[in-house]
């Protein structure tokens, strides 16, 4: 769908309203995964792997059977096989088969009267492991002698010499890296790594299931996709998909980490097997042992580049592990390293490497930020070294209209160079600098998506509209589709009001990821109502007897037009609504599409940030976030994702990480020991939005979500560098590392 | 295991509850009392989601035993707007789109109040710095220190 041709002058779009689900969320009214109850309820818990790497060899779940007050226990053997190996990956990480492949993995689950007897039941199974070894880092595991961690998984052509751990192995890129190479003035290769960080929503996975003898199940869950968890769950228990209806709760933080089950379809399992409802919530020990985390990564970047500022020829070679599964982040990681930029020469490879940590989840632009991370780290350090200005030197090879991108396809219009230009005409780019202070920056990017998507819109008798849409609202997304239907249908935005249907109750929609809510959500909400628009017309051309294309739409009014301007009163929405039942009966607008066009997005963060040399603590100074959002439709909301990107990325870059020990075993699974960042670490995020619309959208709307997360990481990176004199290469740079560099 | 009888104040009005030994206050509020507004983020004390204030001093209701609350004065989220009428900071939070997800807010707004309580006129610095036991991960926190400091500016001046 195209951007209207028509340039509008927007009424509701762009404007800060309050949003819907406000109350319900400052006055602790609204309902998250685990606020509800059902009669009858029982409480589910989970045994888990105490070992990274073990076969199962038995499981004897009498006793705790036995127990008074227990009323179901499950295990592997409680669900069908799966239809397809990628569903069957997401099971086995629900619950382990033959081998636990992780610190965590479950193993076995109880429904009990209450947390007490289901607690005592859990130490009564007895589960008999052979333990074996383990491999946690990528430069351990792809090698040819590393445990391996699942058999026969390996990627058919996984270079000579390396680990049957490889799942996929990939690369993109066009031109002569050679002939490149030769052009420049300077060629800088480095090697870089960064830890495994987890989404870090601050709800920990919930969910209520009840199923029926009759087959027929309900299941209320935190998701950022009710559709998808109704296809795992109603796969791993054999049933038909109309039989199981998913209600999504309020989601408190997903960042793509619940665009998947874990506990969704054990719940189920159990309920089935106990005739009662069960509820089971994740402690926040479970939820940094067993869901997340990100992928960690080892890479190797080269560049060259002349001694003006142009970039000749890139590679990068990225090793990412996510997890004990195959995982296929990487390819995102490899499409995105170079996308900033205008290249003759580039080739991005790389591979995944199953380790014996958790399997991996979305998190804000899957594979991005660590992908950008060594080559933005990379052009720093040329232009440092041939003493050019760094937004210069990114506004000379930036990617624009027409350009070829890394990954194949040519761009359209995108909003780099404008974004780049309004960094450098900023006052911040411009600011003095103390001692031990630097500032760093890095460019940002991310895909966007659209996908499938079904928006019902619904005229009420008073005029008002009632909207259903299936995405769940991670962040203001209600708001932001009611704006446009107000937009649209020309009435005042608290006439609408969305709501986030279950699975029964709306055609199909794919998980709210990919920034693509919006967007898409959005295209399908205008497409609806311009649906209604024409049936509402069509209503009142019979009722002045004229033609259908003589009646026209505006504020919120069907008026005559062409030669029957002026022959009869406008008629308001209400009106046209009123009289509905002796017009031919309900007005509804719908739309289901499966969206393209998203439209790439493009960010550039500049930080300031002092080094303490006494502990090699970094203090962030200053922050400022641009970002082109196509049309921001609600700038608050805009301007939320842009700064709460930024923080989780300056967490990547300064704290966050899974830490374990030689045993295989996670060490910090709490927010004591992985810290993310509190409200005292960081200064104000100013936030600068940018529009150049996105030819996709009607209104030029272009996801917002994730692009935020990406340059953080290398924009500290070069921040800490210049700050100190000597270049980091690696993440977190935890105050340690800081001081080690230091004093090399 | 026999439970234990507790008579609280909550929100105001006079509470009796039982509770086994090991409950947390936050366990009673949200599994018996039906305030599901705490919310349960770690556990551990270490994000605030669950923030109630125990005879006006801020706490985390995960690290209160229910038994605890013994002839004591709660106040929750619940708790917090009089009627209809939003607090100050709950309409500024609000009007500063100062939460996303929002399962973070009512401890946010809690512990909030409780700054304000003490101290009427704090400076950013102050308002971070007591808001650092509270976990955010949507908003990178800065419309939520707006939202406080400009509910602050109100109610000094009302």
């Amino acid at each position: 769908m195209a951007l209207d041709t028509e340039k509008r002058d927007f009424k509701i779009v762009g404007t800060r309203a309050p949003r819907p689900d406000g109350i319900d969320k400052v006055t602790g009214r609204a309902q998250f995964g685990a606020d509800k109850s059902a009669p009858g309820m029982l409480v589910g818990q989970i045994l888990r792997s105490p070992h990274a790497h073990a076969r199962i060899k038995s499981i004897d779940t009498s006793a705790a059977e036995a127990l008074s007050g227990v009323k179901s226990v499950i295990t592997s053997a409680d669900f069908d096989k799966a239809s397809n190996s990628f569903n069957q990956d997401a099971l086995d990480n629900c619950m382990a088969r033959e081998k636990a492949l992780y610190h965590g993995h479950a193993v076995a689950a109880v429904a009990a009267i209450s947390p007490s007897v289901a607690k005592q039941a859990l130490k009564l199974i007895k589960v008999d492991y052979e333990v074996l070894p383990h491999v946690i880092e990528v430069e351990d595991a792809i090698k040819p002698d590393a445990p391996i961690v699942q058999e026969c998984r390996q990627a058919a052509d996984t270079p000579a010499g390396l680990s049957q751990n490889i799942t996929h192995q990939m690369s993109f890129g066009h031109g002569d890296l050679d002939a490149g190479f030769a052009k420049a003035d300077l060629v800088i290769e480095r090697s870089f790594k960064t830890a495994a960080t987890h989404q870090g929503y601050i709800e920990p996975h919930a969910c209520l299931a009840t199923m029926g003898s009759d087959g027929k199940a309900d299941l209320w869950c935190c998701t950022q996709g009710q559709y998808y968890v109704r296809e795992l769950c109603a796969d791993f228990l054999g049933m038909e998909t109309s039989q199981l209806r998913v209600t999504a709760s309020e989601i408190g933080g997903g960042f793509g980490g619940k665009t998947t089950v874990f506990i969704e379809p054990v719940a189920l399992a159990l309920s089935r097997k106990a005739g009662k409802p069960v509820k089971l919530v994740m402690t926040r020990d479970e939820v940094f042992k067993a869901t997340g985390p990100t992928i960690s990564t080892f890479s190797d970047v080269k560049i060259g580049m002349t001694k003006d500022g142009r970039i000749t020829a890139a590679h990068a070679m990225l090793r990412y592990q996510g997890g004990a599964f195959p995982c296929g982040t990487i390819e995102f990681g490899l499409m995105s390293a170079f996308a900033a930029y205008d290249l003759e020469a580039v080739t991005a490879e790389g591979f995944n490497v199953m380790t014996n940590r958790p399997r991996q989840a979305a998190y804000r632009a899957p594979g991005a930020p660590v992908a950008i991370y060594p080559v933005e780290s990379v052009v720093d350090e040329l232009c440092q070294q041939l003493d050019l200005d760094p937004l210069d030197v990114r506004l000379k090879n930036a990617a624009s209209k027409g350009t070829k991108s890394s990954y194949g396809p040519t761009f359209d219009d995108i909003g780099l160079v404008a974004t780049l230009e309004a960094a450098k005409a900023h006052p911040h780019y411009s600011a003095p600098l103390g001692p031990n202070q630097g500032r760093g920056l890095s460019c940002g990017f991310w895909f966007n998506f659209g996908g499938n998507t079904s928006v019902s819109l619904n005229l009420n008798a008073d005029g008002t509209v009632g909207i259903v849409e299936g995405n769940p609202d991670i962040g203001g997304s209600r708001a932001s589709i009611s704006q446009m239907a107000a937009e649209e249908l020309g009435i005042p935005y608290d006439n609408i009001r969305t709501t986030i249907a279950d699975t029964s109750s709306l055609g199909f929609n794919d998980v709210t990821d990919g920034s693509r809510v919006t967007f898409a959500v959005g295209l399908a909400t205008i497409k609806a109502a311009r649906d209604a628009i024409q049936k509402m017309c069509k209503r009142v051309a019979k009722l002045w007897d004229i033609d259908e294309d003589a009646v026209v739409w505006e504020d919120g009014y069907a008026k005559p037009a062409g030669p029957n301007a002026g022959d009869f009163e406008p008629m308001s929405i209400a009106e046209i609504a009123a009289m509905a039942n002796s017009t031919g009966g309900p007005i509804a607008g719908h739309h289901e599409v499966n969206a393209d066009g998203a439209g790439v997005s493009f960010g550039v963060h500049l930080v300031d940030l002092e080094i303490d040399p006494e502990t090699g603590h970094t203090t962030i100074l200053r922050y400022t976030v641009f970002q082109d959002a196509g049309k921001a439709v609600n700038p608050d909301y805009v301007e939320g994702q842009m700064q709460g990107g930024a923080v989780q990325g300056i967490g990547w870059a300064l704290n966050e990480e899974y830490i374990y020990g030689d045993d295989g075993l996670l060490q910090n699974p709490g927010f004591l020991d992985y810290r993310i960042p509190v409200a005292s670490d960081l200064p104000p995020i100013e936030a600068v939005i940018l529009e150049i619309p996105n030819p996709g959208h009607p209104y030029g709307v272009r996801g917002v979500g994730e692009t935020s997360i990406v340059p953080p990481l290398a924009a500290l990176s070069n921040g800490v560098s210049r700050a100190i004199g000597h270049r980091m290469y690696q993440l977190p740079m935890s105050p340690p590392k800081i001081l080690k560099t230091i004093k090399g | 295991m026999s439970k234990i009888h507790v008579t609280t104040t909550l929100n105001g009005d006079q509470v009796e509850y039982l509770c086994e030994p090991q409950e947390t206050l936050l366990d009673v509020l949200r599994n018996q009392l039906d305030l599901t507004g705490s919310k349960e983020g770690c556990g551990s004390g270490d994000c605030g989601a669950c923030s109630v204030t125990l005879n006006g001093r801020l706490v985390c209701s995960c690290l209160v035993l229910a038994a605890e609350a013994e002839g004591n004065e709660i106040d929750t989220i619940e708790g917090m707007a009089d009627g209809e009428q939003l607090h100050p900071l709950q309409q500024k939070f609000l009007d500063h789109a100062a939460l996303q997800c929002g399962v973070c807010t009512p401890g946010f707004l809690v512990a909030a109040k409780a700054l304000l309580a003490k101290n009427p006129n704090p400076t950013e610095v102050e308002v971070r710095y007591w808001l650092a036991g509270n976990l955010c991960r949507c908003t990178g926190y800065d419309k939520i220190i707006n939202a406080v400091m400009d509910a602050a500016a109100e109610m000094r001046g009302a």
